[in-house]
Protein backbone atom coordinates (compact mmCIF):
# COMPACT_ATOMS: atom_id res chain seq x y z
CA UNK A 1 0.00 0.00 0.00
CA UNK A 2 1.76 3.11 -1.41
CA UNK A 3 1.13 6.62 -0.58
CA UNK A 4 2.01 8.87 -3.69
CA UNK A 5 0.87 9.51 -7.00
CA UNK A 6 0.24 7.24 -9.49
CA UNK A 7 0.17 4.27 -6.84
CA UNK A 8 -3.37 2.57 -5.19
CA UNK A 9 -3.63 4.05 -1.97
CA UNK A 10 -6.07 3.09 0.86
CA UNK A 11 -7.92 -0.44 1.32
CA UNK A 12 -9.75 0.48 -1.90
CA UNK A 13 -7.71 -1.82 -4.36
CA UNK A 14 -7.40 -1.20 -7.80
CA UNK A 15 -10.93 -0.65 -8.95
CA UNK A 16 -10.60 2.83 -7.14
CA UNK A 17 -7.96 3.58 -9.99
CA UNK A 18 -5.19 5.66 -9.45
CA UNK A 19 -4.92 8.14 -6.30
CA UNK A 20 -5.69 11.70 -7.03
CA UNK A 21 -3.88 14.45 -5.38
CA UNK A 22 -4.00 18.18 -5.21
CA UNK A 23 -1.47 19.23 -8.32
CA UNK A 24 -3.06 22.52 -8.58
CA UNK A 25 -5.12 24.54 -5.81
CA UNK A 26 -9.14 25.50 -6.59
CA UNK A 27 -9.96 27.38 -3.60
CA UNK A 28 -7.72 29.73 -2.39
CA UNK A 29 -7.20 32.22 -0.33
CA UNK A 30 -4.43 35.23 -1.11
CA UNK A 31 -1.83 37.06 1.03
CA UNK A 32 -0.65 36.70 4.88
CA UNK A 33 1.58 39.27 6.76
CA UNK A 34 2.97 39.33 9.93
CA UNK A 35 5.64 41.61 12.11
CA UNK A 36 7.60 40.56 14.79
CA UNK A 37 7.12 43.42 17.66
CA UNK A 38 9.33 44.03 20.65
CA UNK A 39 6.13 43.01 23.06
CA UNK A 40 4.74 40.39 20.42
CA UNK A 41 3.75 39.55 17.35
CA UNK A 42 0.97 40.39 14.40
CA UNK A 43 -0.38 38.66 11.73
CA UNK A 44 -3.16 39.88 9.41
CA UNK A 45 -5.27 38.08 6.74
CA UNK A 46 -8.34 39.38 4.83
CA UNK A 47 -11.48 36.61 4.97
CA UNK A 48 -11.87 35.46 1.34
CA UNK A 49 -11.49 32.50 -0.39
CA UNK A 50 -11.80 32.64 -4.16
CA UNK A 51 -12.60 29.70 -6.50
CA UNK A 52 -10.98 31.24 -9.66
CA UNK A 53 -12.33 34.88 -10.18
CA UNK A 54 -15.14 34.31 -8.13
CA UNK A 55 -15.58 35.19 -4.71
CA UNK A 56 -16.54 32.07 -3.04
CA UNK A 57 -16.42 32.24 0.38
CA UNK A 58 -15.97 35.93 1.97
CA UNK A 59 -16.35 35.63 5.80
CA UNK A 60 -13.97 32.47 6.67
CA UNK A 61 -11.15 32.92 8.95
CA UNK A 62 -7.80 31.73 7.54
CA UNK A 63 -5.88 32.43 10.87
CA UNK A 64 -5.68 29.37 13.42
CA UNK A 65 -5.20 29.30 16.96
CA UNK A 66 -2.94 26.38 17.63
CA UNK A 67 -1.75 26.66 21.38
CA UNK A 68 -1.79 29.74 23.62
CA UNK A 69 1.18 30.97 22.71
CA UNK A 70 0.86 30.50 18.72
CA UNK A 71 -1.20 30.82 16.31
CA UNK A 72 -1.11 30.36 12.55
CA UNK A 73 -2.25 32.05 9.57
CA UNK A 74 -2.66 30.78 5.75
CA UNK A 75 -3.16 31.42 2.08
CA UNK A 76 -3.39 28.87 -0.62
CA UNK A 77 -5.44 26.15 -1.01
CA UNK A 78 -8.53 26.31 1.91
CA UNK A 79 -9.51 22.79 1.98
CA UNK A 80 -5.90 21.99 2.74
CA UNK A 81 -5.80 24.51 5.27
CA UNK A 82 -8.39 22.93 7.15
CA UNK A 83 -6.58 19.49 6.99
CA UNK A 84 -3.32 21.52 8.10
CA UNK A 85 -6.42 23.00 11.73
CA UNK A 86 -7.15 19.70 11.92
CA UNK A 87 -3.86 18.10 12.10
CA UNK A 88 -2.04 20.96 14.57
CA UNK A 89 -5.33 20.51 16.92
CA UNK A 90 -4.74 16.98 17.09
CA UNK A 91 -0.77 17.29 18.34
CA UNK A 92 -1.96 19.78 20.76
CA UNK A 93 -4.76 17.13 22.37
CA UNK A 94 -1.88 14.51 22.16
CA UNK A 95 -0.08 16.82 24.26
CA UNK A 96 -2.67 17.67 26.73
CA UNK A 97 -3.04 14.01 27.12
CA UNK A 98 0.52 13.36 28.09
CA UNK A 99 -0.77 15.72 31.37
CA UNK A 100 2.69 16.54 31.65
CA UNK A 101 2.17 20.45 31.59
CA UNK A 102 4.79 21.05 28.46
CA UNK A 103 3.79 22.46 25.23
CA UNK A 104 5.61 22.60 21.87
CA UNK A 105 7.15 26.26 21.41
CA UNK A 106 6.29 28.25 18.23
CA UNK A 107 9.28 27.49 16.86
CA UNK A 108 8.84 23.97 17.23
CA UNK A 109 5.39 24.25 16.48
CA UNK A 110 6.75 25.72 12.82
CA UNK A 111 9.47 23.05 12.34
CA UNK A 112 6.80 20.42 12.74
CA UNK A 113 4.70 22.33 9.51
CA UNK A 114 8.11 22.37 8.07
CA UNK A 115 8.82 18.55 8.29
CA UNK A 116 4.69 17.48 7.68
CA UNK A 117 4.82 20.60 4.70
CA UNK A 118 7.81 18.64 3.04
CA UNK A 119 6.80 15.25 3.83
CA UNK A 120 3.67 15.67 1.47
CA UNK A 121 5.73 17.28 -0.82
CA UNK A 122 8.02 14.48 -1.08
CA UNK A 123 4.99 11.93 -1.44
CA UNK A 124 4.02 14.34 -4.55
CA UNK A 125 1.06 15.21 -2.66
CA UNK A 126 0.79 18.43 -1.49
CA UNK A 127 -0.37 20.32 0.82
CA UNK A 128 -0.87 23.85 -1.26
CA UNK A 129 -0.66 26.37 1.09
CA UNK A 130 1.66 29.40 2.54
CA UNK A 131 1.82 29.31 5.86
CA UNK A 132 2.32 32.15 8.65
CA UNK A 133 3.36 30.91 12.28
CA UNK A 134 3.52 33.74 14.73
CA UNK A 135 4.42 32.99 18.33
CA UNK A 136 5.58 34.08 22.10
CA UNK A 137 7.12 32.34 24.27
CA UNK A 138 9.21 33.50 27.05
CA UNK A 139 9.88 37.04 26.06
CA UNK A 140 10.67 36.71 22.99
CA UNK A 141 8.54 36.71 19.59
CA UNK A 142 8.51 34.28 16.70
CA UNK A 143 7.76 34.93 12.87
CA UNK A 144 7.92 31.99 10.46
CA UNK A 145 6.42 30.84 7.23
CA UNK A 146 6.30 27.72 5.39
CA UNK A 147 5.30 26.27 1.69
CA UNK A 148 4.26 23.62 -0.07
CA UNK A 149 7.46 22.74 -1.34
CA UNK A 150 8.58 23.09 2.35
CA UNK A 151 10.91 26.38 1.81
CA UNK A 152 10.80 27.64 5.34
CA UNK A 153 12.52 30.59 7.10
CA UNK A 154 11.74 33.26 10.35
CA UNK A 155 11.82 36.89 9.86
CA UNK A 156 11.19 40.08 11.36
CA UNK A 157 8.80 40.66 8.43
CA UNK A 158 6.88 38.25 6.53
CA UNK A 159 4.32 38.62 3.99
CA UNK A 160 3.20 35.43 1.59
CA UNK A 161 0.43 35.55 -1.67
CA UNK A 162 0.20 38.79 -3.63
CA UNK A 163 1.28 40.42 -0.27
CA UNK A 164 5.26 39.16 -0.85
CA UNK A 165 5.22 41.30 -4.18
CA UNK A 166 3.16 44.86 -2.54
CA UNK A 167 3.25 44.33 1.29
CA UNK A 168 6.99 43.15 1.74
CA UNK A 169 8.48 46.36 0.59
CA UNK A 170 5.87 48.60 2.50
CA UNK A 171 6.81 46.10 5.20
CA UNK A 172 10.29 46.46 5.37
CA UNK A 173 10.19 50.02 5.27
CA UNK A 174 7.78 50.76 8.03
CA UNK A 175 9.44 48.13 10.19
CA UNK A 176 11.69 49.22 13.49
CA UNK A 177 13.20 46.66 15.67
CA UNK A 178 11.55 48.42 18.73
CA UNK A 179 7.71 48.45 16.95
CA UNK A 180 4.91 47.57 19.44
CA UNK A 181 2.04 45.72 18.94
CA UNK A 182 -0.48 48.18 18.83
CA UNK A 183 2.00 50.27 15.64
CA UNK A 184 1.83 46.93 13.89
CA UNK A 185 -1.45 46.42 14.14
CA UNK A 186 -2.18 49.89 12.63
CA UNK A 187 0.42 48.97 10.01
CA UNK A 188 -1.50 45.74 8.63
CA UNK A 189 -4.39 47.25 8.58
CA UNK A 190 -2.64 49.88 6.09
CA UNK A 191 -0.78 47.55 3.91
CA UNK A 192 -3.95 45.48 4.21
CA UNK A 193 -5.32 48.05 2.40
CA UNK A 194 -3.28 48.61 -0.28
CA UNK A 195 -3.68 44.92 -0.67
CA UNK A 196 -7.22 45.47 -1.39
CA UNK A 197 -6.70 48.01 -3.62
CA UNK A 198 -4.78 46.51 -5.96
CA UNK A 199 -5.03 42.78 -5.62
CA UNK A 200 -8.27 41.25 -7.15
CA UNK A 201 -8.26 38.14 -4.97
CA UNK A 202 -8.22 40.14 -1.63
CA UNK A 203 -11.46 41.39 0.06
CA UNK A 204 -12.30 44.40 2.44
CA UNK A 205 -13.20 42.17 5.37
CA UNK A 206 -9.92 41.64 7.33
CA UNK A 207 -8.84 39.70 10.46
CA UNK A 208 -5.68 40.21 12.70
CA UNK A 209 -4.52 38.24 15.37
CA UNK A 210 -1.83 39.15 17.77
CA UNK A 211 0.57 36.98 20.37
CA UNK A 212 1.42 38.75 23.47
CA UNK A 213 2.35 38.02 27.05
CA UNK A 214 -0.92 37.92 27.64
CA UNK A 215 -1.73 35.50 25.39
CA UNK A 216 -3.15 34.87 21.88
CA UNK A 217 -5.71 37.41 20.63
CA UNK A 218 -7.44 36.85 17.67
CA UNK A 219 -10.09 40.35 15.80
CA UNK A 220 -13.47 39.42 14.62
CA UNK A 221 -13.73 40.40 11.11
CA UNK A 222 -13.83 43.72 10.38
CA UNK A 223 -14.34 45.85 7.43
CA UNK A 224 -11.62 48.32 5.83
CA UNK A 225 -12.33 51.68 5.91
CA UNK A 226 -12.07 52.94 2.30
CA UNK A 227 -11.72 55.79 0.10
CA UNK A 228 -12.43 55.76 -4.04
CA UNK A 229 -12.09 59.43 -4.95
CA UNK A 230 -8.02 59.79 -4.81
CA UNK A 231 -7.61 62.07 -8.64
CA UNK A 232 -5.88 59.01 -9.92
CA UNK A 233 -7.61 56.58 -9.35
CA UNK A 234 -11.11 58.58 -10.85
CA UNK A 235 -8.80 59.74 -13.71
CA UNK A 236 -6.66 56.61 -14.02
CA UNK A 237 -3.03 56.20 -12.86
CA UNK A 238 -1.93 57.32 -16.95
CA UNK A 239 -3.65 60.15 -17.60
CA UNK A 240 -2.00 63.05 -18.95
CA UNK A 241 0.51 60.25 -20.41
CA UNK A 242 0.83 60.71 -24.08
CA UNK A 243 4.15 58.55 -24.20
CA UNK A 244 3.39 55.91 -26.95
CA UNK A 245 3.78 53.45 -23.77
CA UNK B 1 22.88 25.65 -18.46
CA UNK B 2 21.77 23.51 -15.49
CA UNK B 3 24.98 22.99 -13.26
CA UNK B 4 24.85 18.86 -13.63
CA UNK B 5 25.52 19.08 -17.24
CA UNK B 6 28.46 21.83 -16.42
CA UNK B 7 31.52 20.73 -18.49
CA UNK B 8 33.44 18.17 -17.15
CA UNK B 9 30.15 17.05 -15.18
CA UNK B 10 27.54 15.58 -18.08
CA UNK B 11 26.62 12.78 -19.34
CA UNK B 12 27.44 10.07 -16.73
CA UNK B 13 25.13 11.91 -13.82
CA UNK B 14 22.21 10.99 -15.98
CA UNK B 15 19.87 8.82 -16.13
CA UNK B 16 20.39 6.19 -18.89
CA UNK B 17 17.01 6.82 -20.20
CA UNK B 18 17.38 10.51 -20.74
CA UNK B 19 19.29 11.33 -24.39
CA UNK B 20 21.07 14.62 -25.23
CA UNK B 21 17.28 16.04 -25.50
CA UNK B 22 16.69 15.75 -21.82
CA UNK B 23 18.80 19.05 -20.73
CA UNK B 24 17.02 19.77 -17.63
CA UNK B 25 17.30 16.92 -15.45
CA UNK B 26 15.26 18.73 -12.51
CA UNK B 27 12.62 20.33 -15.04
CA UNK B 28 12.09 16.35 -16.53
CA UNK B 29 11.83 14.76 -12.45
CA UNK B 30 9.67 17.85 -11.89
CA UNK B 31 6.88 16.80 -14.37
CA UNK B 32 7.57 13.16 -13.87
CA UNK B 33 6.78 13.45 -9.93
CA UNK B 34 10.31 12.56 -9.29
CA UNK B 35 10.50 9.45 -10.69
CA UNK B 36 12.47 8.52 -14.10
CA UNK B 37 10.26 6.98 -16.97
CA UNK B 38 11.49 4.78 -19.29
CA UNK B 39 9.04 4.90 -21.74
CA UNK B 40 6.77 6.46 -23.23
CA UNK B 41 5.47 10.92 -23.13
CA UNK B 42 6.03 11.56 -19.75
CA UNK B 43 5.53 15.35 -19.79
CA UNK B 44 2.74 15.88 -16.65
CA UNK B 45 0.93 19.38 -17.70
CA UNK B 46 -2.69 18.03 -17.86
CA UNK B 47 -5.75 19.91 -19.82
CA UNK B 48 -7.58 21.31 -16.13
CA UNK B 49 -11.54 20.85 -17.15
CA UNK B 50 -12.34 23.54 -15.09
CA UNK B 51 -10.04 26.24 -15.86
CA UNK B 52 -10.23 25.49 -19.88
CA UNK B 53 -6.49 26.19 -19.99
CA UNK B 54 -3.50 23.92 -19.54
CA UNK B 55 -1.93 24.16 -16.12
CA UNK B 56 1.00 22.88 -14.87
CA UNK B 57 0.93 20.29 -12.10
CA UNK B 58 2.78 20.19 -8.88
CA UNK B 59 6.54 21.24 -9.07
CA UNK B 60 8.37 19.69 -6.04
CA UNK B 61 11.64 21.68 -6.97
CA UNK B 62 11.86 25.59 -5.94
CA UNK B 63 15.19 27.15 -6.90
CA UNK B 64 16.09 29.47 -3.85
CA UNK B 65 19.43 30.88 -5.85
CA UNK B 66 22.70 31.35 -3.81
CA UNK B 67 26.33 31.01 -4.16
CA UNK B 68 28.56 29.38 -2.16
CA UNK B 69 32.75 29.47 -1.88
CA UNK B 70 34.94 27.68 -0.43
CA UNK B 71 38.92 28.42 -0.45
CA UNK B 72 41.68 26.54 0.99
CA UNK B 73 45.22 27.71 2.23
CA UNK B 74 47.79 25.64 3.90
CA UNK B 75 46.50 25.46 7.23
CA UNK B 76 42.89 27.40 6.72
CA UNK B 77 39.86 27.04 4.88
CA UNK B 78 37.38 29.91 3.98
CA UNK B 79 33.75 28.45 3.66
CA UNK B 80 31.28 31.34 2.57
CA UNK B 81 27.86 32.09 1.25
CA UNK B 82 25.17 34.83 0.61
CA UNK B 83 22.26 35.05 2.88
CA UNK B 84 19.36 35.64 0.00
CA UNK B 85 16.65 33.34 -0.38
CA UNK B 86 15.44 34.32 -3.72
CA UNK B 87 11.56 33.24 -5.03
CA UNK B 88 11.21 33.89 -8.75
CA UNK B 89 11.63 37.71 -8.94
CA UNK B 90 10.91 37.98 -5.44
CA UNK B 91 12.85 37.65 -1.86
CA UNK B 92 11.02 36.54 0.91
CA UNK B 93 13.95 37.23 3.38
CA UNK B 94 17.33 38.26 2.88
CA UNK B 95 18.77 36.41 6.17
CA UNK B 96 18.86 32.93 6.09
CA UNK B 97 21.85 30.47 6.92
CA UNK B 98 23.34 28.17 4.34
CA UNK B 99 26.07 27.66 5.76
CA UNK B 100 26.31 24.51 8.34
CA UNK B 101 29.39 24.36 11.24
CA UNK B 102 29.59 20.06 11.00
CA UNK B 103 32.32 19.98 13.60
CA UNK B 104 35.25 22.71 14.75
CA UNK B 105 37.25 20.99 11.16
CA UNK B 106 34.13 21.00 8.70
CA UNK B 107 31.61 23.64 7.26
CA UNK B 108 29.38 23.02 4.60
CA UNK B 109 27.88 25.84 2.11
CA UNK B 110 24.72 24.42 0.50
CA UNK B 111 22.87 26.60 -2.85
CA UNK B 112 19.73 25.76 -4.51
CA UNK B 113 16.62 24.84 -2.95
CA UNK B 114 15.87 25.72 0.83
CA UNK B 115 13.56 23.48 1.73
CA UNK B 116 16.19 20.29 0.44
CA UNK B 117 19.29 21.90 1.97
CA UNK B 118 17.48 22.23 5.24
CA UNK B 119 16.84 18.60 5.17
CA UNK B 120 19.86 17.70 4.01
CA UNK B 121 21.56 20.10 6.98
CA UNK B 122 19.28 18.43 9.53
CA UNK B 123 20.36 14.52 7.94
CA UNK B 124 24.03 15.35 8.12
CA UNK B 125 23.67 16.92 11.71
CA UNK B 126 21.96 13.62 12.89
CA UNK B 127 24.56 11.80 11.12
CA UNK B 128 27.64 13.19 12.71
CA UNK B 129 26.06 13.66 16.39
CA UNK B 130 25.73 9.05 15.31
CA UNK B 131 29.31 8.99 14.94
CA UNK B 132 30.09 11.38 17.53
CA UNK B 133 28.26 9.08 19.73
CA UNK B 134 29.95 5.79 18.11
CA UNK B 135 33.59 6.54 18.24
CA UNK B 136 34.01 9.69 20.77
CA UNK B 137 35.55 11.57 18.40
CA UNK B 138 34.37 13.94 15.38
CA UNK B 139 34.08 13.20 11.93
CA UNK B 140 37.48 14.18 10.05
CA UNK B 141 37.15 16.48 6.75
CA UNK B 142 37.85 13.38 4.25
CA UNK B 143 35.20 11.26 6.02
CA UNK B 144 32.63 13.76 5.99
CA UNK B 145 33.29 14.59 1.78
CA UNK B 146 32.22 10.67 1.66
CA UNK B 147 29.14 10.61 3.94
CA UNK B 148 27.94 13.89 2.00
CA UNK B 149 28.49 12.20 -1.32
CA UNK B 150 26.64 8.73 -0.32
CA UNK B 151 23.62 11.03 1.51
CA UNK B 152 23.73 12.63 -1.83
CA UNK B 153 23.41 9.48 -4.08
CA UNK B 154 21.49 7.42 -1.61
CA UNK B 155 18.68 10.42 -3.47
CA UNK B 156 19.68 9.24 -7.00
CA UNK B 157 16.52 9.39 -8.22
CA UNK B 158 14.85 12.03 -6.59
CA UNK B 159 17.80 14.44 -5.65
CA UNK B 160 18.34 16.89 -3.50
CA UNK B 161 18.57 20.13 -5.58
CA UNK B 162 21.36 21.07 -3.86
CA UNK B 163 24.61 22.62 -4.82
CA UNK B 164 27.37 21.95 -1.79
CA UNK B 165 30.53 22.98 -0.81
CA UNK B 166 32.69 21.12 1.91
CA UNK B 167 35.66 23.27 3.58
CA UNK B 168 37.90 22.61 6.48
CA UNK B 169 40.95 21.34 7.94
CA UNK B 170 42.41 17.44 7.14
CA UNK B 171 44.04 14.93 10.41
CA UNK B 172 47.66 17.10 9.17
CA UNK B 173 45.82 20.49 9.67
CA UNK B 174 45.67 21.16 5.65
CA UNK B 175 42.80 22.84 4.50
CA UNK B 176 40.81 21.57 1.21
CA UNK B 177 37.63 22.05 -0.11
CA UNK B 178 35.30 20.05 -1.73
CA UNK B 179 32.96 20.39 -4.90
CA UNK B 180 30.05 18.86 -5.28
CA UNK B 181 26.83 18.40 -8.12
CA UNK B 182 23.19 17.65 -6.41
CA UNK B 183 23.58 13.71 -6.86
CA UNK B 184 26.92 13.12 -5.19
CA UNK B 185 29.99 13.62 -7.63
CA UNK B 186 32.55 15.25 -5.73
CA UNK B 187 35.87 16.75 -6.44
CA UNK B 188 38.46 17.18 -3.73
CA UNK B 189 40.19 21.09 -4.90
CA UNK B 190 41.71 24.43 -3.40
CA UNK B 191 39.20 26.45 -4.34
CA UNK B 192 35.57 26.20 -5.21
CA UNK B 193 32.23 28.44 -6.24
CA UNK B 194 28.81 26.42 -6.86
CA UNK B 195 25.54 28.36 -7.06
CA UNK B 196 23.58 30.84 -9.02
CA UNK B 197 26.99 32.81 -9.24
CA UNK B 198 29.43 30.10 -10.11
CA UNK B 199 30.33 30.97 -13.32
CA UNK B 200 31.10 34.86 -12.35
CA UNK B 201 32.79 33.86 -9.63
CA UNK B 202 34.81 30.41 -10.01
CA UNK B 203 37.20 31.81 -13.18
CA UNK B 204 38.03 34.87 -10.67
CA UNK B 205 39.06 32.32 -7.90
CA UNK B 206 40.87 30.20 -10.41
CA UNK B 207 43.15 32.94 -11.20
CA UNK B 208 43.74 34.86 -8.08
CA UNK B 209 43.99 31.69 -6.40
CA UNK B 210 45.50 29.16 -8.48
CA UNK B 211 47.86 31.70 -11.11
CA UNK B 212 45.17 30.42 -14.05
CA UNK B 213 45.14 32.29 -17.38
CA UNK B 214 48.19 34.57 -15.90
CA UNK B 215 50.20 35.75 -18.76
CA UNK B 216 53.57 34.65 -17.59
CA UNK B 217 52.68 31.72 -16.05
CA UNK B 218 54.60 32.22 -12.96
CA UNK B 219 53.18 30.73 -9.63
CA UNK B 220 51.64 32.99 -7.47
CA UNK B 221 51.78 33.91 -3.92
CA UNK B 222 50.40 31.98 -1.24
CA UNK B 223 47.57 34.01 0.07
CA UNK B 224 47.02 34.94 4.02
CA UNK B 225 43.88 34.50 5.71
CA UNK B 226 43.41 37.85 5.66
CA UNK B 227 43.65 38.13 1.76
CA UNK B 228 41.78 35.04 0.89
CA UNK B 229 38.92 37.16 3.22
CA UNK B 230 38.66 39.81 1.31
CA UNK B 231 39.01 38.73 -2.14
CA UNK B 232 36.12 36.06 -1.11
CA UNK B 233 34.05 39.33 -0.13
CA UNK B 234 34.93 40.94 -3.47
CA UNK B 235 33.68 38.09 -5.60
CA UNK B 236 30.58 38.38 -3.15
CA UNK B 237 29.89 42.03 -3.78
CA UNK B 238 30.85 41.79 -7.74
CA UNK B 239 28.77 38.86 -8.48
CA UNK B 240 25.95 40.59 -6.77
CA UNK B 241 25.79 43.34 -9.30
CA UNK B 242 24.88 40.98 -12.33
CA UNK B 243 23.21 37.98 -10.63
CA UNK B 244 19.78 38.89 -9.22
CA UNK B 245 20.05 35.66 -6.93
CA UNK B 246 23.12 36.12 -4.88
CA UNK B 247 22.98 39.17 -2.61
CA UNK B 248 25.94 41.94 -3.45
CA UNK B 249 26.43 44.67 -0.74
CA UNK B 250 23.79 46.07 2.04
CA UNK B 251 23.33 49.72 2.38
CA UNK B 252 26.53 50.01 4.69
CA UNK B 253 28.35 48.95 1.95
CA UNK B 254 29.20 45.63 3.49
CA UNK B 255 28.83 42.37 1.78
CA UNK B 256 25.67 40.28 3.77
CA UNK B 257 27.89 37.48 4.00
CA UNK B 258 27.65 34.27 6.31
CA UNK B 259 31.28 33.65 6.53
CA UNK B 260 33.04 30.87 8.35
CA UNK B 261 36.89 30.69 8.76
CA UNK B 262 38.46 27.67 10.22
CA UNK B 263 41.88 27.77 10.54
CA UNK B 264 44.37 24.87 11.87
CA UNK B 265 42.29 23.17 14.70
CA UNK B 266 44.69 21.75 17.43
CA UNK B 267 43.68 20.14 20.64
CA UNK B 268 43.09 22.00 23.91
CA UNK B 269 42.09 19.77 26.56
CA UNK B 270 42.33 16.62 28.25
CA UNK B 271 38.73 15.61 27.14
CA UNK B 272 38.20 13.47 24.68
CA UNK B 273 35.05 15.57 23.21
CA UNK B 274 35.05 18.76 24.89
CA UNK B 275 38.66 19.59 23.42
CA UNK B 276 36.51 19.21 20.17
CA UNK B 277 34.18 21.89 20.93
CA UNK B 278 36.62 24.39 21.91
CA UNK B 279 36.56 27.27 19.37
CA UNK B 280 39.17 29.03 20.22
CA UNK B 281 40.88 28.44 17.40
CA UNK B 282 37.92 30.21 15.13
CA UNK B 283 38.89 33.36 13.42
CA UNK B 284 35.58 35.79 12.73
CA UNK B 285 37.00 37.42 8.94
CA UNK B 286 34.41 40.32 9.00
CA UNK B 287 35.33 42.58 11.15
CA UNK B 288 38.72 43.64 13.18
CA UNK B 289 36.89 44.10 15.85
CA UNK B 290 35.54 40.72 16.08
CA UNK B 291 38.13 39.20 15.54
CA UNK B 292 40.22 41.35 18.20
CA UNK B 293 37.67 40.68 20.82
CA UNK B 294 38.84 36.88 20.48
CA UNK B 295 35.00 36.28 20.13
CA UNK B 296 34.44 32.39 19.50
CA UNK B 297 30.90 32.75 18.18
CA UNK B 298 30.28 30.13 15.31
CA UNK B 299 28.14 32.72 13.29
CA UNK B 300 28.31 36.13 12.13
CA UNK B 301 26.21 38.18 9.80
CA UNK B 302 27.18 41.70 8.38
Amino acid sequence: MKIGGGHVRGGGGAADGPVKVTQTPYVVGSSVLGVKCIDGVVISSDTLASYGSMAKFRKISRIHKVSDACVIGAGGEFSDFQEIKKTMDGVMIEQFCMDDGYVLTPSAIHQYLVRVMYGRRNKMDPLWNQVVMAGFHDGKATLGMVDQVGSNFESEVIATGYGLYMGLPLLRNAYRPDITVAEAKKLLEDIMRVLFYRDARTSNSIQIAAVTKDGVEISEFYDLETKWDYQRFVDGARSGDVSTW
Amino acid sequence: MDPLLRPGHNAPHLPAAMGPGYADVFDRLSRQGGRVETTGTNALPTFDAHAGAKQASFQPYQNNGGSVVAVAGKDFCVVASDTRFGLGFAVPTRMISRNLVLNDKVVLATAGMQADTCTLHKVLRIRLDMYRQNHGKDMSLGAVSQLLSNTLYYKRFFPYYTFNVLGGVDENGEGFCYGYDAIGSHEKVKVVCTGSSQSLIQPVLDNQVDGKQMYDGQPVAELSLEQTVELVKDCFSSAGERDIYTVGLDGRGQPPLYVKILKLAFVLTSHPLRSKYTRSHFIQGQSPAVRDSQTTTDTYFT
